[in-house]
């Protein structure tokens, strides 16, 4: 057992699962996760290095991904601004690597210090372009290891870049969790065709498919120009869609395993969703009304954001009544609730964008 | 097309190229292959990395590993392909655009942190690839698309820059001087550490039109008309208004990674 903090979870998931490289650049409330790297990777013999920006950081990630290793940054909102081009490269390019958000306010330097979960929809849509995109939220400690795992995994397995959206609180919190040695590792495969026949973007499951790297001796073309399957830039047309699908379908054919999610008691009137540390907070107002009232309220976490599971979230919420959706911003992923309940039900915000946690009495005045 | 040439370039689909005829890119990445030939490397040992621009289609055109990476972040991307594979001899080729102006941050930190690659910036005096608009290595008061009137900035020097900020090697030549262009590249690949060679190259199509230059013969002989060597440099004035080439400064260093190696020993000696 031990006592860590989210963010520190987070770094030693990502040492677990293989990572490597790090590069960063520091930001509250992020840093603790660089300096853990700092620390941990030239033991095992990785890469930490910190860049002149967060737009040097993400490049040199990708460069050091294309060139075979398990990389990684962390940041928080400004630098996550910054890093958006990087983003859209890797997606173009399709080289896996983590970016983990340690949400705070915003928007521009807003509130460093202080919680938010108002970077939802720039993980969505913050890098121009139709992009698929893949984001995890945990709501505590083990879980931030969990995640990373996780983020690990996905991204390697479908080459794309993932995104984790921790937040301040689940960053600097303190709980003592029980961290396994080893987690499975995923090694990426070896192409088996000779570098004449390889094609950097050919094989068209696109999942756990065989790569080759810089320096493997295939002598590859890596450019984030639309592409043909060889990887050098094309203009025409049915190319084109074939890359966009292509893209498009990392996660069209792989929303049900992207799914994660957590629900009790969902067949109540009453639903609350919400994730990440507020949803701490709406558990907690879920006990406390029904210790009150006598009366069930349905809870549904949702630990995946992005790709939102349309369907599964709809089959979910068709028996409530009443939706409320807790989060720590304006009122973004009440949108995409808001498009799957049936219509005519209620779908409430209960919103707190001051930097404070949202409190379990300021849900219950909803309920 | 000379063996040597014809081997070092993905020949079979990629050319011709996109380059506009006259182009000094070409003349440059010529020199750029002949280097890494005579230098003895392995094609399958070197990453050629880039931005965009011009300049930065080279790559596509190169058979080793190649890395056609975004606007001016080709030295950051560089620099996690070299640290991945530090056997790997990572050659960055950029534009003026691109290297000093979008990129010039990362031009400046990589140059301080001193890990071992080698940049090839083709310098042009303008952004060719949108149109000719002016850079910042446009002369004060030439014309560019978006300096009709003349450049109201002043141009600067990126060998200067390059030295002060902690290059070790820095080198300049142009595109009409190939020969001495490809002994300058192959230094610099020679050189452990972070080296920079300057091409002073023709845009004739725009830079060169708009500022009534003639076409690229005519560029070229300025270049031949108006380069002076370091050594002839005997005191400033002589090198006012000309192009200096040759090796403008050469220092050693502690390269990056070499300081780095060191680190992971010590953090495992304290881990035991």
């Amino acid at each position: 057992m031990q006592l860590l903090s989210g963010n520190e979870a987070c770094a030693l998931g990502a040492i677990r699962a293989g990572v490597r490289f790090f590069a960063g650049y520091p930001i509250t409330p992020s840093t603790e996760i660089a300096e853990m790297m700092s620390e941990e990777l030239p033991k095992l013999g990785g890469i930490f290095i910190q860049m002149e920006d967060e737009i040097a950081s993400i490049c040199a990630m990708v460069g050091a991904s294309a060139a075979g290793m398990k990389a990684m940054t962390a940041t928080s909102g400004p630098g996550f601004s910054l890093m958006q081009e990087g983003i859209g490269y890797a997606v173009m390019t399709e080289v896996p690597c983590v970016i983990v958000n340690v949400q705070r306010g915003g928007p521009a330097t807003g509130l460093p210090t202080k919680v938010a979960q108002a970077d939802v929809m720039a993980a969505r849509w913050g890098t121009h372009g139709d992009h698929p995109a893949v984001a995890l939220t945990p709501w505590n400690v083990m879980e931030s290891f969990l995640l990373t795992v996780k983020a690990i995994e996905v991204s390697e397995r479908l080459r794309l870049p993932v995104i984790l959206l921790s937040d301040e609180i689940v960053g600097h919190m303190r709980e003592v969790v029980s961290i396994p040695e080893s987690v499975p590792i995923y090694e990426r495969k070896k192409p088996l065709k000779s570098a004449d026949e390889y094609l950097h973007y050919g094989d068209d499951t696109n999942f756990d498919a065989p790569v080759a790297h810089f320096g493997d001796g295939y002598r590859i073309h890596i450019s984030g120009l639309t592409h043909r399957k060889d990887g050098f830039p094309t203009n025409d047309p049915k190319t084109i869609a074939w890359k966009m699908d292509r893209l498009r379908d990392k996660i069209d054919l792989n929303r049900d395993w992207l799914h994660i999610e957590e629900h009790f008691d969902l067949d109540a009137e009453t639903v609350i969703v919400s994730y990440g540390s507020s949803a701490r907070t709406a558990l907690e107002a879920k006990y406390e009304f029904e210790r009150k009232s006598g009366k069930k309220i349905g809870f549904l976490r949702l630990v995946t954001l992005w790709p939102f599971h349309y369907k599964k979230v709809a089959d979910l919420l068709q028996n409530a009544k009443r939706v409320l959706v807790v989060e720590m911003n304006q009122g973004q992923m009440i949108r995409e609730i808001s498009r799957v309940v049936h219509r005519g039900i209620d779908v409430v915000g209960v919103n707190r964008y001051d930097g404070e946690l949202i409190t379990p009495e300021e849900v219950l005045t909803k309920l | 097309m000379n063996q040597e040439i014809f081997n070092s370039l993905r020949v079979d689909d990629r050319l011709p190229h996109i380059l506009c005829p006259g182009c000094g890119i070409g003349s440059a990445m010529n020199a750029m292959v002949r280097a890494i030939s005579e230098s003895g490397l392995e094609k399958d040992e070197i990453c050629v990395v880039s931005g965009i621009g011009c300049s930065s289609r080279v790559p596509g055109y190169v058979d080793c590993d190649t890395f056609h990476t975004l606007h001016g972040r080709a030295i950051p991307s560089a620099t996690g392909v070299k640290l991945a594979h530090p056997n790997m001899e990572c050659i960055v080729i950029a534009g003026d655009g691109d290297l000093l102006a979008i990129g010039g941050n990362h031009f400046i930190h990589a140059a301080r942190r001193n890990l071992d690659m080698t940049v090839i910036l083709i310098n042009n005096f303008n952004y060719g690839m949108t149109g000719g608009q002016y850079s910042p290595t446009t002369p004060q008061g030439k014309r560019a698309k978006t300096a009709p009137y003349g450049c109201v900035e002043r141009d600067f020097d990126a060998c200067k820059m390059a030295e002060a900020a902690g290059a070790v090697f820095v080198a300049r030549s142009t595109t009409y001087h190939t020969p001495h262009l490809k002994g300058l590249i192959k230094q610099a690949i020679k050189k452990n550490g972070f080296a920079l060679v300057e091409v002073i190259s023709q845009c004739p199509t725009l830079y060169g039109r708009l500022n009534r230059m003639g076409d690229a013969v005519k560029m070229l002989e300025y270049f031949r008309d108006n380069s002076i060597t370091v050594s002839q440099v005997k005191e400033p004035k002589d090198a006012e208004g000309k192009i200096v080439i040759g090796v403008l400064h050469d220092s050693e260093a502690q390269e990056y990674y070499d300081v780095y190696k060191k680190v992971m020993e010590l953090a495992q000696k304290v881990n035991k």
